[in-house]
Order: structure tokens, then C-alpha cells, then sequence
């Protein structure tokens, strides 16, 4: 038990004094996984909504890939998004291996299935609600997808929230393409994968609170952002 | 420099107006003409059978009925919402889709979108092509019409049902319909939110819109009807001036349901 009071002082602590370091890693946490959860949204939410709306060949195939693909190992992204980005890879000339950009793409391969998934179940259980009125109003294609994915912004919020989860507590894919380079690369996750290998299991069970703390904080405003909203446009 | 791009804009808007006034020259839409429709849902009964009418300008008809009559297929297939499995319906002459521009349906459940009641009628105006510029003031006159005004910038999921329902009326006719379909439009509504539906229903009226709207209230088809149409299980057996129906039905079941007594 003495880990966990140690763990709390020590995280405490690290927050009280502002620590340099613990600041840039959270910074830098949230960087990566806001801006990989902003690229995942603007593919996932149109992808999952045309899949649940349009008609085309192989189309349950694709609705059962991204189910299952809501699945992926971190470890076998980062490994082969690393093969891709080294410098013998296809992608090698970019030169973003171990770079933020890197975690970015790989998280960002992470949750679109996620996001993708749960959009297409949300659009199309709301079509079925808006399909005719939205026929007798003339709205089709595009148009409908649009207003389908505003009036479902509620519901497709807490899509937008999974993949968030996923993408803050996601270690192994980052791990690989980042390499968790102190200044660089390393953020909360890696910081406390080390820690633990260095026996620091105080120090990385601190880092593990401040990291649930501030994904509370994330889900938070963006629920109390969602109640506003719902207040004045539900 | 601006003030010669605002000229040009005004150019193009003024166009841009002329091509939208050409293509809102209304093409009369009635006589809505239905030969021999017959639909039925998948393999099962047929549900509505071999319906065949011609209704032609005049005021309000009314589709009366039990429920499970086929009133709200019957509009639906007007509507190009559904396909018959035989026969076809045609709009003067077009395709319920091509002739969708000039004629509008509320639903009896109506969805309205998440957005303000007055943001609904926007929506449906932006769709039928109208310019941004004249929707503001449509949107104002529809509310007007409408008694909606005081609520124009709640939340529409938030109103009352009766309030619901006469938004989605209101977003009907705002886009200056020839012919208005209500699927029973104050089914599970009170009194006073059914005399205000009604009392809208007769403006529009008025205002020279064709109605064609389902019931199964007696009532409400002697207030609003000038023709009904009787149906009973998918077939039409009535189509008769208003009067004439109520004082001299022909069928047995129109007599039974006229009568109150339970038909099926």
C-alpha cells in the first residue's frame, strides 16, 4: 500500500510545484491525442455516415471491417507504421519517424475505425427516424449526410469521446514510431511504461493519477460544453 | 473597387433570381391521377388494393377511415415516399418525384431537426433553392401565419406536440406548395392544440392551397372536409362530396363507421 500514498504525495507534489517537465509531457500528451482525435473525426465521421447512408458494393464488409478494426493491436499499428516510416520505408523521405507527427498518424489510425464504427450505428439509427421526413423535404446525398451528422452531434460526441479514451491511454503504437525521446516524443504513457522498467513504481503510479485526472478533465468539458448545447438546440 | 463587386454580385443575384422565378413557375400539379395502385409490404397481403381516383382543384379532401384503412400508404404512395407494386400516380401528368417541388406532406409524427423552429423552415426552404436573402423574410411570414412567432427561436424538440405540429405545417407551406398532404394531423392531440391545427389547416385553405389530409375523426372530417374519400381495408369505397357522404353513405361499413359502430 505504501506505493499508492507515496504516489499520491509524489503527484501532489509534481502538480503543486507546476514541474517543467511534467508540464511539457502533459502538453505534449494532449497535443497528440487531441490532434489525433481531430484528424480521426473529420475521417470517421463522414466515413461511418456514408457507410451507414449510401449503397454500394462490398458495403457490409466494410461496416464489419471497421467493427473489427475498432480492435487493433497498438503494437502492430506502431510496427508497421514504423516499417513504413523508416528510412528504407516507403514513407522513409518524410523523415517523421520519432517525430510527434508520427504518434499523431498512429493514433490517428487507431481511433478512426473507432469513431467510424460508432458513427455508422448512430447515423443509422437515427435514419431511421429521418428518412422519409428528410425524403419529403428533399434533402438527399450529401445534404442528408450533413444534416443527419449535425442532429446527431449529441450521440456523436460520445463516439468522439472513445476515441479519445483510446487515444490518451494508448501507449504501444506511440511507443514504436515515437520512441519515447525525453523533449521530443515523450509524453504521459511512455513516461510511466519507463518509470515502471526503472522500478520508479511511485513516480509512475503518480504519473498514471495525473494522466486519469486529466482525462476526467477532457470527458468533463466536454460533456459540460454538450449540456450547454443541448440546453439551447436539442 | 468593392463597390464594382457588389454591383456584379447584385448582377448575378438578380440573374440567379430570374432563373429561380423561372423555375418556380408552378407546372399545375392536379389533377393527381392514381390508376390501379396496388401496394403490398414484402410477400404479405396486399394492403392497399387497386385504388383508382381522380381528385381535381378544389378545396379539402379528406381520407376517412379505421385505422389500418391504408390512409397513411395511400398518401405516402402520392407522395413518392413508397412505390405501388402495380398501377402508378401521376402529378398533372409527372411522376410523384418530379412533381415533388409543388407538393409538401406532414407527417403524423413529424421530425423536426435540432435546430430552432424557425431554423426548421429555413432548412426547408434552403432545400427548395431559395436564396438567403428572401428566406429571412418567408421564414418571419410562415411563423406569422402560423401563430408561431413567440417561439420562433426555441429549441424545436422542446415544444409541445401541438406546437411541434403545427412547426412542421408551417415548414410545409412555407415552401408555397400547390397541394398540402397532412397524415392525420392532430391524431393524439388535445382539444385546444386540435382547434388550433384546424384553424391553421383553414388558412391555408384559404390562401389557395389544396388540401388532401387522412383522418379517422368523424368530426373533423364534417369541420374540414369538402370531399372524402372512404377506405376500408385498402380499398376506396367512397369518393363523395362532403354532405352527400354524411347524410347518404352508399357502402354498409361507411354507414357502420359513420354510425360509430366498430368496422372491419
Amino acid at each position: 500500500m505504501s506505493e499508492f500514498y507515496s504516489a499520491l504525495t509524489t503527484s501532489t507534489r509534481l502538480i503543486v510545484n507546476f514541474d517543467p517537465d511534467l508540464t511539457e509531457i502533459v502538453l505534449l500528451s494532449l497535443k497528440v491525442s487531441l490532434t489525433a482525435v481531430a484528424l480521426a473525426a473529420a475521417i470517421g465521421l463522414p466515413l461511418g455516415a456514408a457507410v451507414a447512408l449510401f449503397r454500394f458494393p462490398g458495403r457490409g464488409l466494410v461496416a464489419a471491417l471497421l467493427n473489427a478494426f475498432m480492435g487493433l493491436p497498438p503494437v502492430v499499428v506502431g510496427l508497421a507504421l514504423y516499417l513504413a516510416l523508416s528510412r528504407s520505408g516507403p514513407l522513409g523521405a518524410l523523415g517523421l519517424l520519432f517525430t510527434p507527427a508520427a504518434m499523431i498518424i498512429a493514433q490517428s489510425i487507431l481511433i478512426t475505425p473507432i469513431i467510424a464504427a460508432l458513427t455508422r450505428q448512430t447515423i443509422a439509427d437515427l435514419n431511421e427516424e429521418y428518412d422519409e421526413q428528410l425524403q419529403a423535404l428533399g434533402a438527399r446525398g450529401l445534404r442528408k449526410m450533413c444534416t443527419l451528422l449535425w442532429d446527431g452531434r449529441f450521440s456523436l460526441l460520445t463516439a468522439i469521446l472513445a476515441g479519445f479514451g483510446r487515444a490518451s491511454a494508448e501507449v504501444g503504437a506511440i511507443l514504436i514510431v515515437g520512441g519515447n525521446i525525453n523533449h521530443v516524443t515523450r509524453v504521459m504513457t511512455t513516461s510511466i511504461a519507463l518509470e515502471t522498467s526503472r522500478g520508479n513504481l511511485s513516480l509512475a503510479l503518480a504519473l498514471g493519477l495525473i494522466l486519469i485526472a486529466l482525462s476526467i478533465s477532457v470527458n468533463a468539458a466536454a460533456m459540460a460544453v454538450r449540456d450547454v448545447a443541448y440546453r439551447y438546440y436539442r | 473597387m468593392s463597390h464594382i463587386v457588389t454591383i456584379a454580385n447584385q448582377r448575378k443575384d438578380n440573374f440567379a433570381d430570374d432563373a429561380i422565378a423561372k423555375a418556380r413557375t408552378p407546372s399545375p400539379v392536379l389533377p393527381l391521377v392514381a390508376r390501379d395502385v396496388c401496394y403490398r409490404a414484402g410477400d404479405g397481403e396486399p394492403l392497399i388494393r387497386n385504388i383508382s381516383l381522380v381528385l381535381q382543384s378544389g378545396p379539402c379532401t379528406v381520407l376517412l377511415g379505421p385505422n389500418g384503412a391504408g390512409k397513411s400508404l395511400l398518401l405516402r404512395l402520392c407522395h413518392g415516399l413508397i412505390k405501388p407494386n402495380q398501377g402508378a400516380i401521376r402529378w398533372g401528368g409527372q411522376s410523384p418525384a418530379r412533381a415533388h417541388r409543388w407538393v409538401a406532406m406532414v407527417f403524423q409524427k413529424p421530425v423536426l431537426l435540432r435546430r430552432s423552429a424557425a431554423a426548421n423552415i429555413d432548412y426547408a426552404l434552403a432545400l427548395k433553392g431559395i436564396p438567403r436573402r428572401s428566406r429571412k423574410l418567408r421564414v418571419e411570414e410562415a411563423l406569422t401565419r402560423a401563430a408561431l412567432a413567440a417561439i420562433a427561436n426555441r429549441p424545436a424538440r422542446a415544444l409541445s406536440g401541438g406546437e411541434q405540429q403545427r412547426v412542421a405545417i408551417a415548414r410545409a407551406w412555407a415552401t408555397q406548395p400547390q397541394v398540402l398532404l397532412l397524415d392525420e394531423p392532430t391524431a393524439n392531440l388535445d382539444p385546444i392544440a386540435t382547434y388550433r391545427i384546424e384553424t391553421l389547416i383553414q388558412t391555408i385553405r384559404e390562401a389557395g392551397t389544396r388540401i388532401i389530409m387522412s383522418t379517422h375523426d368523424l368530426n373533423q372530417a364534417r369541420r374540414l372536409g369538402d370531399e372524402v374519400l372512404f377506405l376500408h381495408q385498402g380499398r376506396l369505397l367512397e369518393h363523395t362530396p362532403a354532405e352527400e357522404f354524411f347524410a347518404h353513405p352508399q357502402s354498409a361499413q361507411a354507414a357502420a363507421f359513420i354510425d360509430g359502430k366498430l368496422v372491419y
